[in-house]
């Protein structure tokens, strides 16, 4: 072993000018060029970037992982001084999983659905350390214990299935550090989860990290997570690091416009959909193959400059100054970096009209059967319990929960793909909550539409786009003829911003963002009047999020829609919505306008909620609340108040009657409505989560 | 006349086949040259496995095309004098030779096989069609309903999977049970089905335009019910629904058989291949989009989903009419298909293994036939398969 | 698990009787029986004559008490004629009318007589099966392991070299049905024309005269056909389980190659393989039928043939039993195997 020969003042990983390419039948793909970074020993290295700028080929490339069409064209990988590019298998064996392992997104996929949690643990000090199982199973024991997840032994004896999505994430974490590594790679860790899942699982890798003194090289594409987490960063686009520092330099003093163009367009405190909008960033992510000449963001940069920016490859510059500080900008020095964004001009507030969607007392039941006859128990899943709000005229409603709260239900419900179980919904003054979607006439139905979530599933991959709007035109019946039909939906393109072109162009020609713009033309198609929008942006790029969301206040704005915003992410709530819902099992726990949802008193969910929402600003200050546990099943919902389980002020209330007793929904200053047993008092006593320091 | 050496009968064959090579020829280059906008049928000529596919399957094709220029004598004709002679035997009138010699009864087994091509291509991609309909046709609302009705048709697939094969075709080709009429009334409900998925195909998208949609869907009964009651009715049978002036499709009842049973033993398993992609396409946002803008459920079935299911179904479909040229080879091998005159590939392995120790070549040579086009047919599937993945 | 178990069996025995029933059904059509008169009371009766003979021997009581009762839950049916002798289903000739039980269908274990081989159905079943039970033995003992290792070999690296070879030779064979197959193993092993003959290319009828001689090549033809299919699945679900998350982690956690393939991949990668080799079976019977026909072999298969062929009504009905009931136990050993595979449907 040469690890004795390193010094640990020297870098643990150490990235030199590395290239690496795809090679495909047709062409070769560069997906990395000329990436340098350094890790120190205990140091966390982010590195942020949109999906497609090569952040995950990185960590693959360090694995030596890159599958059978990948190759490193050229530059060097050090770890603890020796080159990776040119080890062989066997050497790489040695190295993987005892002195670097991985973390990986998708936490089910990532377990060998056939094995036992704890022989797939154990597995790895047998490798490396040669240790006896039974002694591997006593490590992998305790290290199932410092993962913190609950009855060890039995984890070790269940299969992966067995556990939730966030306890299979912490047993990826556990597998990783069996033989103490000396880097981590994490890469996107947590995406697949629920923020406030999230927020323990990075918790925990903070502590571990600390513990360990492992380094760690931490891949996401969410800003305010590589601020929790990392000491450092490396931003990336279109396979270059464009800017890399320390996160406090990168973060308030940062010198590439791409940086630059990132934080303006991300919901952060302060934003305000009229007061202070999104500026979101120009154009498109060049294709692989498709990169301009000289910088790969001059296109959609505001401070291209012709002739200097198209020329040749832009170097990483360093900068003085800061700790290791480098831009890969020609411009670096003649940017003002502080000057503020050119001023978008305010937008007029849209009024807000009379109430057009009210639900009262919405129940919706399902019945689960147990076996192929009808044999077996019935349990009955509560997916939506007394659902009471309104929505005005031009208003947006924000619903906010993470999974299994039920807002999908409360869409199908909406949309009349079911009806709900007991209850009214009423339109405008119609009660339309029995009538099925086939029993609707085509004013109710082209009235509510939806756009959905992810933009890859939500155009039929085999029809061209403009076939797709003239069929919504033709069910919604617009238009006499075929003629007027296609008038009507290229003056919806436009409505999109979409060239007129793409009429003719299939779906898999289009990205993710001008996807949902198709979709958001399909929903308004029959001038709806309600829009539920189901997460429609967060499976999107943020350069290109704030694009879609903007698209979707001015149309709401012209038409006076109705936007029930769907959302997991309170960042872009807090940004555009009017009144905020706040959801858990099934139960409407908040509801209120957006700042008394955003400012105590809290529903111990929400506060919880807001506390586990990173957020991309140093000035904010956040009080950590994490939240113990999983979400409980909508199957076997506890009993008494849906939180008890996880809530922290249960010891605040007498009695234990969070357990006994379902709160009421009470009533405060200003309509702001609470599902709460806690006291008046311990509701004034409540502090801001999030506060943003003085500048 | 001498008889022909090895070297002189590979020629003449060769020879024989030049207008296939043409045909070959051409399509490859153009097909090569348009590789690009082409789809995935251009996409083909990357893989090297799918081409050779491809190009075994087309040179049966164009075999079949072009078997009245190819074939070098009347396939019934007798020459006692060649019965089980060797290949390159020369003519007892010195005119040619039988290049791959004379069967049992002194047939010429180059013309044989040869013209066997044609009834095998005729008869199993069309086969394979129905089967092809009835599974989707079922399929797609078992998948996309589920429940009662997905649970009863699962079943009944099942059913019939289990049923084993060879004594269906003995059931349904013994003469007393062809005088009933059942495989007749089987088919009558078989061939309702492409009818009935026509219509709905056309009347789920163009119902929002009743007037066009009032044209379309009558055509369409109209030329395909007179094709339907053509095809299923039959002088002389239980079935005769047209006056004979109107009737102008006539299927033997033999074939009607090989039918039956061609889409009895695939259509079960087309139906869970559906099936199967139904389950999974339906939890799409597209679906979910169609039905919150109040599309009816056939309209989703035919065309948000189907057309998304059609690279595991092409695929499917190759494979498929391998089986059934399989199958149909089964069915002449029990002489139970086609009449045993027919030149069918199995029907002559069926009349040439009794003679095999003495005179292999009349049942070797379209077991090589039959053995290449169901190759080709799994590699072009397989090409295809590989392709559609790489996307 | 018990009640998954009764569950499938209870389906497994409804199936069984639709499917008898329509067998039954089938060959109790009119123009059968009609030619079961002929047969059995000479070829040139009236139609008169054949019309009594029917109501005499209970062929024209309705079709589902007939079904009842070769089934053995309806009773026998009983004929007295003008001499007071009677007659009856469960009635042998000669014996005590009186005596004889009330009930005697397949449950009951009479499964009645056939008419070619003018002996009880359960007698000639029982001993073609058993040559047929020794040739499938051998298939499955051949055929098994061989498809799964060739699948397996191939699918562990996707576009290799032994990838490329092993697939090419399992497509090869599944393309070679087994009357193609046969007919050019006979030509190359046992005709006069490669003068090879290392083997037979007739398989005795017997079962004490089982040598490798005779019994190679109709082993080793079904097999073929088999190895090709099975390999294919084995190799589709292997490459797949080889690209799956959970192999690169298992990789870059240190697991050597082999240890990755043996370890983690396999047992994933034979779920699927394991349904498709107990749904073969059906189609292995199609390949007795017609290898036993090729070889003659006389066997099940064989006897299958020879009973539509001469339109033996029980004969027929006995082999539906044995094929379906065949059919279904495998399926059933599938459905148990695949949930003792997979974890995930075994616990939950």
């Amino acid at each position: 072993m040469t690890a004795t020969a390193w010094d640990p003042s020297q870098p643990i990983l150490e990235i030199n000018n590395l290239s690496i390419s795809f090679f495909t039948r047709l062409r070769e793909i560069p997906a990395v060029m000329d990436f340098s970074c350094t890790v120190m020993a205990g140091e966390a290295m982010g590195l942020v970037g949109e999906s497609g700028c090569g952040k995950s080929t990185v960590a693959l490339a360090v694995m030596r992982d890159l599958g059978k069409n990948g190759r490193i064209v050229g530059g060097s990988i050090k770890f603890k001084g020796r080159d990776l590019t040119n080890m062989n298998e066997e050497e790489l064996r040695h190295i993987r999983g005892s002195e670097i392992a991985m973390i990986y997104q998708e936490p089910m996929a990532s377990l060998n659905p056939a094995m036992k949690i704890g022989a797939q643990l154990a597995e790895v000090p047998m490798i490396h350390e040669g240790m006896s199982k039974d002694d591997a199973w006593t490590l992998a024991r305790q290290i199932v214990a410092d993962v913190r997840l609950p009855d060890p032994d039995r984890i070790l004896k269940s299969y992966p299935h067995q556990l939730s999505g966030g306890q299979q994430q912490r047993i990826v974490i556990a597998m990783a550090l069996m033989s103490k590594p000396a880097l981590l790679i994490l890469d996107e860790p947590t995406t697949a989860l629920d923020v406030t899942v999230e927020a323990g699982i990075v918790d925990l890798v903070k502590d571990l990290g600390e513990k360990y003194g492992t380094s760690m090289l931490f891949i996401s594409h969410n800003l305010g997570l590589v601020l929790d987490v990392c000491d450092r960063l490396c931003v990336m686009y279109s396979g270059e690091a464009v800017e890399t520092g320390a996160v406090a330099d990168v973060f308030d003093r940062m010198q590439h416009p791409y940086t630059q163009a990132l934080f303006r367009s991300i919901p952060l405190p302060g934003a305000d959909k009229n007061s202070r909008p999104l500026i979101s960033i120009p154009g498109n992510f060049p294709l692989p193959h498709e990169r301009p000449n000289g910088c790969n963001f001059g296109p959609r940069c505001s401070y291209f400059t012709a002739g200097l920016c198209d020329k040749a490859d832009v170097p990483m510059v360093d900068i003085g100054g800061h700790d290791r500080h480098g831009s890969r900008c020609l411009r670096v020095d003649q940017i003002d970096w502080a000057a503020p964004p050119p001023a978008k001009a305010a937008i007029e507030k849209g009024e807000i009209g009379p109430v057009v969607l009210r639900m009262e007392d919405v129940r919706k039941y399902y019945e689960v059967s147990s076996g192929m006859f009808g044999g077996g128990a019935k349990k009955v899943v509560k997916a939506n319990e007394t659902l009471t709000f309104e929505a005005r005229e031009g208003e947006t409603l924000a619903i906010v929960g993470e999974s299994g709260c039920g807002k999908s239900t409360f869409a199908k419900v909406l949309m009349g793909l079911e009806t709900a179980t007991s209850g009214k919904i009423m339109l405008y003054d119609r009660d339309i909550q029995s009538t099925p979607i086939e029993k609707r006439d085509t004013g109710t139905v082209s009235g509510v539409q939806m756009v959905f979530q992810n933009p890859f599933d939500t155009l039929n991959p085999s029809m061209t786009v403009g076939r797709q709007i003239i069929r919504a035109l033709e069910i919604f019946g617009q238009g006499a003829n075929d003629q007027e039909r296609s008038a009507r939906m290229l003056e919806l393109l436009d409505l999109v911003k979409l060239p007129r072109a793409f009429a003719d162009r299939m779906p898999r020609q289009l990205s993710g963002g001008q996807k949902q713009r198709v979709g958001i033309a399909r929903a308004f198609a029959g001038g709806a009047k309600i829009v539920v929008a189901d997460e429609p942006v967060s499976a999107l790029d943020v350069s290109v999020q704030a694009a879609v969301t903007d698209l979707l206040m001015e149309i709401q704005r012209k038409n006076k829609t109705t936007l029930l915003f769907i959302s997991h992410d309170l960042s872009i709530v807090r940004y555009l919505a009017d009144r905020v819902m706040v959801m858990y099992l099934g139960h409407v726990v908040e509801l209120g306008t957006t700042d008394q949802v955003f400012s105590p008193p809290y529903h111990p969910y929400t506060e919880a909620l807001l506390s586990a929402v990173p957020i991309a600003d140093t000035r904010v200050k956040r009080k950590r609340i994490v939240l113990e546990g999983d979400i409980p099943s909508a199957m076997n919902p506890p009993p008494g108040c849906p939180f008890q389980t996880r809530c922290r002020w249960k010891s605040h209330v007498a009695g234990g009657l969070c357990e006994k007793e379902m709160p009421p929904m009470r009533t405060l200053a200003g309509g702001h409505q609470i599902k709460c047993h806690l006291s008046d008092a311990d509701f004034a006593g409540m502090e801001p989560v999030i506060q943003i320091a003085a500048e | 006349m001498d008889a022909l050496s090895w070297g002189a009968i590979c020629a003449t064959i060769l020879k024989q086949f030049m207008p296939v090579w043409i045909a070959l020829a051409a399509t490859f280059a153009l097909s090569i040259s348009f590789k690009r906008r082409l789809g995935l049928y251009g996409k083909l000529f990357d893989s090297t496995v799918g081409m050779i596919g491809f190009g075994i399957v087309m040179f049966w094709v164009f075999t079949a095309l072009f078997a009245p220029m190819i074939q070098m004598y009347d396939v019934l004709t007798q020459i006692a004098q060649l019965k089980n002679k060797v290949p390159g035997t020369a003519l007892p009138d010195g005119a040619g030779y039988y290049i791959l010699g004379g069967d049992h009864l002194g047939r010429d087994v180059f013309s044989r096989v040869v013209a066997g091509s044609r009834v095998v291509i005729q008869i199993a991609p069309l086969a394979t069609m129905f089967a092809f309909m009835v599974g989707i046709t079922l399929g797609l609302p078992a998948g996309y309903y589920g429940g009662r009705l997905d649970t009863g048709l699962s079943f009944l697939a099942n059913l019939v999977l289990a049923f084993p094969v060879i004594l269906l075709f003995y059931l349904l080709v013994t003469p007393e049970i062809v005088k009933t009429g059942l495989p007749q009334y089987i088919g009558v409900v078989l061939f309702a089905m492409p009818l009935l998925f026509l219509v709905l195909l056309t009347n789920s998208r163009f119902y929002v335009t009743p007037g066009f949609r009032n044209m379309l869907v009558g055509g369409i009964l109209l030329i395909g019910g007179w094709a339907y009651l053509s095809l299923i009715g039959e002088a002389d049978t239980r079935v005769n629904l047209l006056p004979a002036a109107l009737d102008f499709i006539h299927m033997p009842g033999n074939i009607l058989i090989v039918f039956v049973s061609v889409v009895f033993v695939n259509a079960p398993t087309v139906f869970r291949i559906v099936r199967g992609i139904v389950l999974d396409i339906k939890t799409r946002d597209y679906v979910s989009a169609a039905q919150t803008r109040g599309e009816r459920p056939w309209y989703i079935m035919l065309w948000e989903i189907l057309p998304n299911a059609r690279g595991p179904l092409i695929v499917d479909f190759c494979l498929r009419i391998g089986y059934t040229t399989i199958l149909l080879g089964t069915l002449g091998f029990f002489g139970l298909g086609l009449s045993p005159e027919s030149p069918d590939w199995g029907s002559t392995i069926n009349a040439g293994r009794k003679l095999l120790t003495i005179a292999p070549h009349p049942a070797f040579v379209p077991a090589l036939a039959l053995m290449s086009l169901v190759l080709g047919l799994n590699l072009l599937a397989d090409g295809l398969r590989e392709e559609s993945m790489k996307d | 698990m018990l009640k998954f178990l009764g569950r499938r069996i209870f389906m497994m025995l409804i199936s069984a009787i639709c499917i008898t029933f329509v067998v039954f059904f089938l060959t109790n059509l009119a123009p059968n029986l009609e030619k079961v008169a002929k047969s059995e009371a000479g070829s040139r009766i009236s139609d008169e004559e054949v019309a009594s003979w029917l109501e005499k021997n209970g062929y024209t009581q309705p079709l589902l008490k007939r079904y009842g009762e070769w089934l053995g839950v309806a009773p026998g049916w009983t004929w007295s004629d003008e001499n007071g002798v009677t007659t009856g289903r469960c009635i042998a000739p000669g014996s005590d009318p009186v005596t004889t039980p009330r009930y005697c269908g397949i449950l009951q274990g009479n499964w009645g007589n056939s008419n070619v081989f003018k002996s009880p159905v359960s007698t000639v079943i029982g001993k073609r099966l058993s040559v047929t039970g020794v040739l499938m033995f051998w298939v499955m003992v051949t055929m098994v392991p061989i498809s799964l290792l060739i699948g397996v070999m191939a699918g562990m690296r996707e576009g290799s070299r032994t990838d490329r070879a092993l697939s090419s030779f399992s497509i090869a064979s599944t393309a070679t049905p087994e009357y193609v197959s046969g007919v050019i193993m006979i030509v190359i092993f046992a005709s006069s024309v490669t003068g090879l003959k290392w083997f037979k290319g007739t398989s005795a009828s017997d079962v004490s005269d089982i040598t490798f001689q005779n019994f190679f090549l109709p082993v080793a033809t079904i097999a073929l056909y088999g190895i090709g299919y099975i390999a294919r699945m084995t190799r589709a679900s292997m490459t797949e389980v080889m690209t799956a998350q959970y192999i690169r982690t298992a990789r870059l956690k240190g697991v050597s190659f082999r240890n990755v393939v043996l370890k983690h991949a396999l047992r994933n990668a034979l779920i699927a393989p394991f349904t498709v080799i107990m749904l073969q079976f059906p189609w292995l019977l199609n390949g007795v039928v017609i290898v036993e026909t090729l070889f003659n072999c006389k066997g099940f298969g064989w006897t299958l043939v020879q009973a539509a062929g001469n339109n033996d009504i029980q004969l027929l009905l006995g082999c539906s039993v044995i094929a379906v009931l065949v059919v279904l136990v495998t399926q059933l050993i599938s459905d148990i195997g695949y949930v003792f595979l997979n974890p995930r449907i075994r616990i939950s």
